[in-house]
């Protein structure tokens, strides 16, 4: 098994919480004192940092939320001086005002220790050459990867997103053997590849390091099948540190919460109660070593379980379920909740269909509908219109099945869906609610 | 035998100009064609003179685009030229999944373009009972 940092890693839950309890007290006291935004909640709340005697005593604590970092534009939550913050990244802010993160040189530090640790998990070491086509810039992800990927010495390609025949070329002559990047990109990156004629097998490609976007087993099945590599999913959001928050190690049953930096709980996105580990619900997470930006209870919107059993690789982290989907991305249809990744599943069950779709939600006098885009390739492309449309009414029992509401399902061309060369966009939701 | 490229067009303004300019400017010239359409999409038939080419082409313009065997069968020109020839079908019990004029020939014969269900089986009844289909390198010089 491939350890970065083992004594970390493996550390027994006993002195792991120990820590944990220590570094939360400390960072419970940071933010009290150095952050009038954070002193304000908790004087509301009626909690002070002397309250927070053991890890449960975190559920005193008010939680922080996106709008949080927001009213705070853009630096108002930053728990040190600007002298001391040595790098910023913000999110695109095409939902409202963009949210702000810092990082001391310590912070950064921290964030290259977990990219290492993630990288090291999917296999990388200093003989690895590693393209990351995260984009670089204000998003965390290409940097991110850059920092680890260095700290373990393997010789890292930057080429951040986009120009993909160029990526490829260079993948092919650099012999990159481990590849970081949205799960979408990959697919993106195999149809290039064949347009190209080169086959996966060209390539000295053994592993990718996937995230910043939800995908399905089914997704991996057919990533690891396409591009002829070990996939594995990576997690992070900007707000807390970044990607490599969590990560999966070569048993891919969940993925290992970084636990000495961050301290998760499940709530119920609804009441806000928190939930028994394998009920699933909003992931929540408390950062207890950020000194820059350091966030309590932060709702991360994602959805997914916890277990904290010793995993067979060794690791005391506890793991996370692969994220089923965001409950911003879920869309509530005739009062089913339906989550994007969903219609993926079975759409990846229908040989030939390929995962490229869109869920368009759309209101008609009272009723809502949904209808899902899905793009015909060569495989399933007949001369004759019966078979096509037989294919159209396949995929529709399957997803109403699979869903539980009737879905309309619209046949369309091959790459007219928005193949975005970051995260792919998958609902539009034309409701005038 | 003869070769028919198929595409699969979206319902959208100017899908259709789409293909027929990159064919156009590949240099190849359209023989026959049909559209199948349903609600949402439609699916274009065409005998082109350089299939080959033609599939790369569309392929290239990032189409769905199949190659389909069908057969360019000779039918008298005169009334009832067509029935004679679907009769003999039905009595053979060839089932056909559909069917389109050619745009024009030299000869007195009007050409029909068929996909059958069954290649072979098509050829075989032609030949029994003389009905006459052209061969690809003419049906593609026309």
């Amino acid at each position: 098994m491939n350890y970065w940092d083992k004594e970390k890693e493996c550390m027994p839950r006993e002195y792991l919480e120990k820590l944990q309890l220590r570094r939360l007290q400390e960072t419970v006291y940071r933010v009290y004192a150095f952050v009038p935004a954070y002193r304000e909640k908790m004087e509301q709340a009626g909690v002070k940092p002397e309250d927070i005697r053991k890890i449960e005593d975190l559920n005193i604590l008010p939680f922080t939320t996106k709008q949080d970092l927001r009213d705070n534009y853009p630096f108002g939550l930053f728990a040190v001086p600007m002298s001391d913050v040595v790098r910023i990244h913000s999110s695109s802010g095409t939902t409202g005002k963009p949210t702000v993160v810092g990082y001391t040189s310590k912070d950064i530090d921290t964030w290259a220790e977990l990219m290492a640790r993630a990288l090291y998990s999917a296999g990388a070491s200093r003989y690895s050459v590693i393209q990351n086509s995260y984009g670089y810039g204000l998003f965390t992800g290409g940097l991110g990867a850059h920092y680890g990927a260095e700290k373990i010495g393997a010789s890292v390609i930057p080429t951040s997103g986009g120009n993909t025949k160029r990526q490829i070329m260079l993948m092919q002559d650099f012999g990159s053997s481990i590849l970081t990047c949205t799960p979408s990109y990959a697919l993106f990156m195999h149809e290039v590849m064949l347009e190209m004629g080169i086959k996966p097998s060209d390539l000295k490609l053994k592993a990718g390091v996937f995230g910043a976007e939800p995908w399905s087993e089914n997704m991996r099945r057919e990533i690891e099948s396409k591009l002829e590599i070990d996939a594995y999913d990576i997690y992070g959001l900007s707000e807390i540190i970044g990607p490599g928050v969590a990560i999966e190690c070569p048993i891919k049953n969940g993925l290992h919460i970084a636990e000495d930096h961050f301290i998760p709980e499940i709530i119920d996105p609804e009441t806000c109660e928190v939930l028994p580990d394998s009920a699933p619900g909003e992931l929540v997470l408390t950062t207890v070593t950020k000194e820059a930006l350091p966030i309590i209870r932060y709702r991360t919107r994602d959805l997914s379980t916890l277990n904290r059993s010793v995993c067979e690789c060794g690791r005391t982290h506890t793991r996370m379920a692969k994220v089923l989907g965001r409950s911003d991305d879920m869309v509530i249809i005739r009062g089913v909740n339906v989550f994007p990744s969903m219609v993926e599943s079975v759409l990846l069950n229908i040989p030939g269909v390929e995962p490229h779709y869109l869920l368009v939600v759309d209101r008609r006098g009272n009723l809502d509908e949904l209808e899902v885009h899905v793009e015909v390739s060569e495989s399933v492309f007949s001369d004759e219109v019966r078979k096509m449309e037989n294919l159209g009414l396949q995929i529709g029992k399957e997803l109403e099945s699979a869903l539980g509401i009737a879905v309309r399902v619209r046949l369309v061309e091959p790459k007219t869906l928005e193949r975005s060369e970051g995260k792919a966009k998958r609902v539009i939701d034309k409701r005038k609610l | 035998m003869a070769k028919q490229i198929s595409v699969f067009l979206e319902n959208k303004v100017g899908r259709l100009a789409h293909v027929t300019r990159v064919l156009g400017e590949a240099g190849i010239n359209i023989r026959a064609l049909s559209i199948a359409d349903t609600s949402d999409f439609g699916i274009l038939r065409l005998i082109v003179s350089d299939p080959t080419k033609a599939y790369r082409v569309l392929k290239d313009a990032r189409f769905t685009v199949s190659e389909t065997e069908v057969i360019a069968v000779q039918v008298p020109d005169s009334p009832g030229g067509l029935a004679s020839v679907l009769e003999q079908m039905t009595e053979q019990e060839l089932s056909i999944e559909y069917l389109y004029a050619f745009l024009g020939t030299k000869s007195d014969d009007a050409l029909v373009i068929f996909k059958v269900e069954d290649i072979a089986k098509a050829r075989k009844i032609f030949n029994e009972k003389g009905i006459k289909f052209l061969d690809e390198s003419i049906l593609y010089k026309l």
